[in-house]
């Protein structure tokens, strides 16, 4: 008898110290999870971050909607979201939000003999190729943009994020704004009812979908396009010029935005207007607490953000991400020191560190 | 109870360890009384928990939720139809596929197989049965669906996609992921389980009766179809039920190569999706509350139809028990 609970006593305070030095080495880590969208750009920050000053980043890019969830449930120290949350939300769960990084969202198709950037597609077409009134590649409507490509009468087969995604609320929220059918029967979303097509978890999933099945069109992040030599589309923009994605073009979109009197940044940067305006374009948003639980891991978070507005830049346009302009991240600096507050009622991070 | 004075102390000594062990008695009983009583509250704890989630969504949608196939988050409108016709013909496709194969194999095992090969037939069997279902689930994505899409489905569309009546059944895109996908795939998973019940409920049947069939003159196929299948016929039932019930709740599988699209296609060949495919696409990625109550309102939905299949199947495997004990 004594043995053992000599034994369970000894396990017992190895456990313990295990778990201190477990907690000890956690704390030093930043926790975050959602979007999808900017996780190429955030997982490179963070391996520039912890270079240079030890500090990792935990990301965990499970989506939008699950961002939301998790800063709700108080599981991590920020969310991340492609989707902004509207004033009352923010009021009513006492968080901030603030726009961290803007980029671009692309359609990629797979059809026999089309290369990549060859193909052109409108807003109107791509609505109805997801409501499933376009079926076939060889389509009056899309023949018409593609005088000189050679398409074949092959299904179009439509693929979609299956998980709730903020790629998807971008995409549906443009779709939306050119197609009036679209908005009243399917809306805009981190997830909706499609009327057509296969869904896919993560840019993967959607990205697996288009390259299995001959016909296949589906949407995904650039850097994802980019980094997998997708065959990715040009678009007709607002202004009817038709353009390729690039970052030149995400960042003529990015211009137009007026953050200066977007109450809590609320910007959505879909279907701009001018000449050279990439229609799906948007931020990705990061949600904190007002009054954190844990002070010292918002700032943590905080540096690492600010750290990235600084000198995150060369970064992000290696991805074709278009950083948030000096103007729009003085804002924030000031929407930090006014809202994000410590339990001693001072704000726990200042423009000095 | 112990008399020092006129019992001799080895006797003394065996009431103590006597009383002991009615005390170390006790204490086991209550234990294990305690673990017992423990499923119970489990169960119980699960049922009310999920209808307390699923209140709010159906407060909002009524009884219509299980009979409605909207499901539209930006309008906040959901209804459980799409899933639980996902699940129910998933699993309907699963059975057509998986019950005739695995009384073939029942059947090869019990009466044709040389005794030699029993052996290894049966282990490989329950082998098949051991496989985690991710892997099913990859295997079904990175292999079969292809290998489906380029081969079987579009025969399917060229043949019986033609027929008048039942062509709308196969026709549309071909995927390689879909409803009739995921029942193939379903269908492989759940064959090992019926396979080694029937085979055990086969066995049952005693030797007497068989061999007075055959003395008779009867042929294999009268002998199985006229002595064994009326034997074991509750208990072959009861292990069909039991894998209906697995294919019923089958997650990741499923969630790999259903295609995931929450609508109710008329063609098998579409994507569609079942109750724990979409519980397991959205129940961590969005923001509503009233979706995430439809999720557990679907998942009650599910508890119910697993909860009366694996009923039917315990009443018929008692059944049989009654029968083969009495």
């Amino acid at each position: 008898m004594k043995l053992f609970s000599r034994t369970i006593l000894r396990s017992a305070v190895l456990g313990a110290a295990v778990a201190l030095v477990a907690g000890a080495s956690q704390a030093a880590d930043i926790t975050g999870a959602g979007a999808t969208f900017p996780y190429p750009v955030y997982s490179k920050w963070a391996d520039s971050y912890k270079k240079e000053t030890g500090v990792g980043l935990n990301y965990q890019a499970i989506g939008s909607g699950g961002g939301i969830n998790q800063i709700k449930a108080k599981t991590v120290t920020f969310g991340a979201s492609d989707m902004p949350l509207k004033s009352e939300d923010l009021d009513a769960a006492g968080l901030v939000q603030f726009p961290m990084i803007m980029g671009g969202v692309v359609p990629v198709v797979n059809i026999p003999g089309v290369e990549p950037g060859k193909l052109v597609l409108d807003g109107d077409t791509l609505a109805e190729i997801y409501l499933g009134e376009i079926t076939k590649w060889d389509d009056a409507k899309i023949k018409k943009l593609n005088p000189d490509l050679e398409l074949p009468s092959t299904d179009i087969a439509p693929a979609y994020r299956a998980d709730g995604s903020g790629t998807t609320f971008l995409f549906t929220n443009y779709l939306s704004s050119v197609n009036a059918k679209f908005k009243d029967s399917i809306g805009a979303s981190t997830s909706v009812q499609w009327p057509t097509g296969i869904g896919g978890k993560g840019n993967a999933g959607v990205a697996g979908a288009v390259q299995q099945t001959e016909g296949g069109i589906g949407y995904v992040e650039y850097a994802y396009v980019k980094q997998n030599k997708l065959t990715y589309t040009r678009m007709v923009n607002k202004d009817g010029k038709t353009l390729e994605p690039t970052i030149k073009t995400f960042q003529a979109a990015a211009a137009n935005a007026d953050w200066a009197n977007a109450k809590n940044y609320y910007v959505i940067l879909t279907n701009q207007p001018g000449a050279d305006s990439w229609p799906i374009t948007g931020a990705s948003f990061i949600l904190m607490y007002k009054q954190p639980q844990d002070a010292a891991a918002s700032a943590t978070a905080l540096q690492f953000f600010a750290w990235a507005y600084a000198k995150g830049a060369a970064d992000a346009e290696s991805l074709d991400y278009v950083p948030m302009p000096k103007a729009v991240v003085d804002m924030v600096h000031k929407t930090w020191t006014d809202n994000i507050k410590g339990a001693d009622g001072k704000p726990i991070w200042t423009a000095s560190k | 109870m112990v008399d020092a004075t006129s019992q001799s102390i080895g006797m003394r000594i065996g009431a103590r360890v006597a009383r002991r062990q009615r005390m170390a008695d006790k204490g086991f009983r209550l234990t294990t009384q305690f673990f017992a009583v423990l499923v119970l509250v489990l169960l119980g704890g699960a049922i009310v928990s999920l209808t307390v989630g699923a209140l709010p969504a159906l407060r909002a949608f009524g009884l219509g939720f299980f009979v409605d196939p909207t499901w539209q988050p930006p309008k906040e409108i959901f209804g459980g139809l799409a899933p639980i016709y996902g699940t129910l013909v998933t699993s309907v496709i699963a059975m057509i596929i998986a019950v005739p194969v695995s009384f073939g194999i029942a059947i090869f095992l019990t009466e044709l197989c040389p005794p030699m090969l029993r052996r290894p037939f049966g282990i490989a069997i329950e082998l098949l049965a051991g496989i985690p279902s991710i892997i099913y689930g990859i295997w079904g994505f990175l292999v079969l669906g292809p290998v489906l899409q380029h081969t079987i489905l579009p025969f399917l569309k060229a043949t019986l996609g033609q027929l008048p009546g039942i062509g709308f059944l196969f026709s549309g895109v071909i995927y390689g992921q879909g409803i009739f996908t995921a029942g193939v795939v379903l269908a492989i998973m759940i064959l090992p389980f019926i396979t080694a019940i029937t085979r055990d409920v086969f066995e049952t049947v005693p030797p007497l009766l068989k061999e007075s069939a055959y003395g008779l003159g009867a042929t294999t196929w009268e002998v199985l179809w006229k002595v064994v299948l009326p034997y074991s016929r509750a208990g072959v039932v009861g292990g069909v039920m039991l894998g209906l019930g697995r294919a019923l709740g089958e997650t990741m599988a499923v969630a790999f190569v259903v295609g995931s699209a929450i609508k109710i296609n008329a063609s098998l060949l579409a994507p569609g999706t079942t109750i724990s495919a979409t519980i397991a696409n959205l129940a961590n990625s969005n923001p509503s509350q009233l979706l995430n109550s439809a999720l557990l309102a679907l998942g009650l939905a599910l508890f119910v139809i697993t909860f009366i299949v694996l009923s039917l199947a315990k009443l018929q495997l008692m059944r049989l028990q009654r029968k083969a004990g009495g």
